[in-house]
């Protein structure tokens, strides 16, 4: 099994042992083992669920530190339409990327601009046919990975274009390169991320051996530093730099935006892991009819709704309105066949049957057969004191051996030696 | 062969419980490792039986056996029967009542869908009594697996 990179890490010391994130775990890969939680690797997809949740913070998202910048001759900031709605009223992005200048990058590429050459794309390959009905949008990291490990039926339904980050990231070297005339591996591109599931795609990538993003950095350490300079670039009046997104790139912040890029009616976006979950296993068993595209964001209210942006998501939304109230619909027509390279997987998704119980299915009957056998002993409480989410979570970790049934606090106090001796004593 | 019986309890007062069977034979026979496409096949199966034991029936048991070359599926209930079972098996046609109609299930395609995702199919049913439906997903494994 290959080696799992993460960017949702467990910080043991403040870790109280509590119940909080397991229960909440949409792929259950996180147990309490000696007081401390655990995450198992295989199982985790990154969609910072846990970070949300734990009230101690003992979970936290693994990024590059701010410092990362001084690594390349010439570094590239790639902004995400979701960091335009972080601040309060701001009407012009010029001001963001003037600002992340000032911090010391030496160029910006917005995301958003490549979510429209994405948007583009996706029209033009769901009007070619191209593509199994319905699409489903691949540009939210922790669904794709859902999908990866829980919806094998759905994958040949997975848009199969890099998320706007990777593509932004490919551009926009590229760029540098010509401008500069330095070798690639000297230009950094660096994007400043809402979630942790957007890091962990740059290290572990899906459709590619290779991310183009060299590193990544969270908006709430960006945030403070910009805030000051945009301050004194909005009293000065003259951004460094023209926004080159219409109203299609920035709505990619938030749920429904990249749907809305599509200019066909007949999608569907959920956000939410829960609604992820629900649509995913709708759309397995064709319950979803007529719809051309699903789009599905991991967090509540899209891209704006990441674990680690400032701003409430749903207040964010509203800024993002506002902010693309006077747009163009596109400000980016391009060459798609030209850019094919950049936008298309070369490596397919593949299914990662972590689930499974046995690699041979006699074996996994056996061990499902044991799995109710011990469920149906335990009280079905799922109270999560064992360390496992659910009584039958803990059935599975006793079958596949991690756990023993003896973890159940009620089991073993109406099986302890004692109690037995004194239950025999009475019925003989 | 080697076999495992799951059993379902379907509630025959409520829609909207209706399909959690078989969303929970899905995920087990997907962490038994079986093909997406056949458990799609048993899915939709279960689910169309499911909705059909809530809206003429008042719920059932449905007992699903799982081997490693086929999974059969016994769907029982003592509901009024179905006197027709030829006329039932047809497309669009369907006793349900006006007011599931409405809620958009009774489209008399749950028979035909369940014959046409199933590999076998077989229904005893004596009006007034309940009906039994049988039906088998074959896997493609080999017996001997």
């Amino acid at each position: 099994m290959q080696e799992f990179f993460h960017s949702v890490t467990l910080d043991r010391d403040k870790c109280m042992g509590c119940t909080n994130c397991i229960k909440r775990c949409p792929t259950e890969a996180i147990r309490v083992r000696d007081r401390k939680a655990y995450i198992e690797a295989e199982r985790c997809i990154d969609c910072g669920e846990c970070i949300r949740i734990c009230p101690h913070h003992a979970k936290r998202a693994v990024c590059d530190p701010l410092a990362v910048l001084k690594q390349f001759r010439y570094v590239v900031a790639l902004p995400p339409p979701s960091l335009m709605a972080q601040f309060n009223n701001l009407e012009d992005v010029d001001i963001v990327l003037s600002a992340l200048l000032e911090m010391g990058f030496d160029d910006v590429f917005e995301v958003a601009k490549a979510a429209e050459i994405v948007s583009a794309a996706t029209r033009s390959l769901m009007k070619a046919g191209k593509l199994p009905l319905p699409v489903i949008s691949s540009a939210c990291p922790a669904v794709t990975r859902l999908i990866r490990v829980r919806f094998p039926g759905l994958i040949d339904h997975v848009l199969p274009l890099h998320a706007p980050i990777e593509v932004a990231a490919r551009m926009a070297k590229k760029e540098a390169a010509v401008k500069t005339g330095l070798p690639l591996e000297e230009i950094g591109a660096v994007f400043i991320t809402p979630c942790p599931a957007k890091v962990t795609a740059t290290k572990m990538p899906i459709g590619t051996g290779k991310s183009a993003v060299d590193a990544v950095v969270a908006v709430s350490e960006v945030y403070p530093k910009l805030f000051p300079l945009m301050n004194r670039i909005a009293a000065s009046g003259e951004p460094l730099r023209a926004s080159e997104v219409g109203r299609i790139g920035i709505s990619w912040g938030s749920s429904s935006g990249e749907s809305s890029g599509l200019i066909n009616d007949s999608y569907l976006a959920a956000d939410g892991i829960e609604n992820v979950i629900r649509v995913l296993e709708d759309l397995e068993d064709e319950k979803i009819l007529g719809v051309d595209f699903i789009e599905l964001n991991a967090c509540s209210g899209g891209c704006v709704g990441g674990v680690l942006n400032v701003e409430n998501p749903y207040i964010a939304e509203t800024k993002l309105k506002r902010i693309r109230k006077n747009l163009p619909v596109s400000a980016n027509h391009p060459d798609l066949a030209q850019l094919e390279p950049v936008l298309q997987w070369d490596t397919p998704l593949e299914f990662l049957p972590i689930m499974e119980l046995d690699s041979d299915m006699v074996t996994a009957m056996e061990k499902m057969a044991r799995i109710e056998e011990i469920t149906s002993q335990l009280e079905g409480l799922d109270c999560g004191s064992c360390g496992a989410p659910s009584c039958r979570a803990l059935a599975e970790d006793v079958v596949r051996g991690v756990a023993s049934i003896e973890d159940c606090i009620f089991y073993y106090r109406s099986h302890s030696s004692l109690e037995k001796g004194s239950t025999s004593d009475d019925t003989n | 062969m080697p076999s495992l019986k799951l059993q379902y309890q379907v509630d025959g007062t409520d829609f909207t419980r209706a399909g959690e069977a078989s969303s929970s034979v899905k995920k087990n026979l997907r962490k038994l490792g079986m093909p997406a496409d056949i458990i799609r096949k048993v899915s939709i199966c279960l689910y169309e039986g499911e909705i059909n034991m809530v809206i003429h029936a008042d719920g059932g048991v449905i007992d699903v056996l799982v081997y490693p070359d086929r999974i059969e599926m016994i769907l029982a209930d003592t509901g009024k029967g179905i006197a027709d079972i030829d006329k039932a098996m047809q497309e669009g046609w369907s006793t349900a009542p006006d007011e599931v109609r409405s809620l958009g299930f009774g489209a008399g395609m749950g028979l035909p869908n369940m014959k046409k995702y199933s590999d076998e199919m077989r229904i005893e049913s004596t009006v007034g009594v309940g009906t039994t439906v049988y039906m088998t997903v074959r896997t493609g494994a080999s017996q001997s697996a």
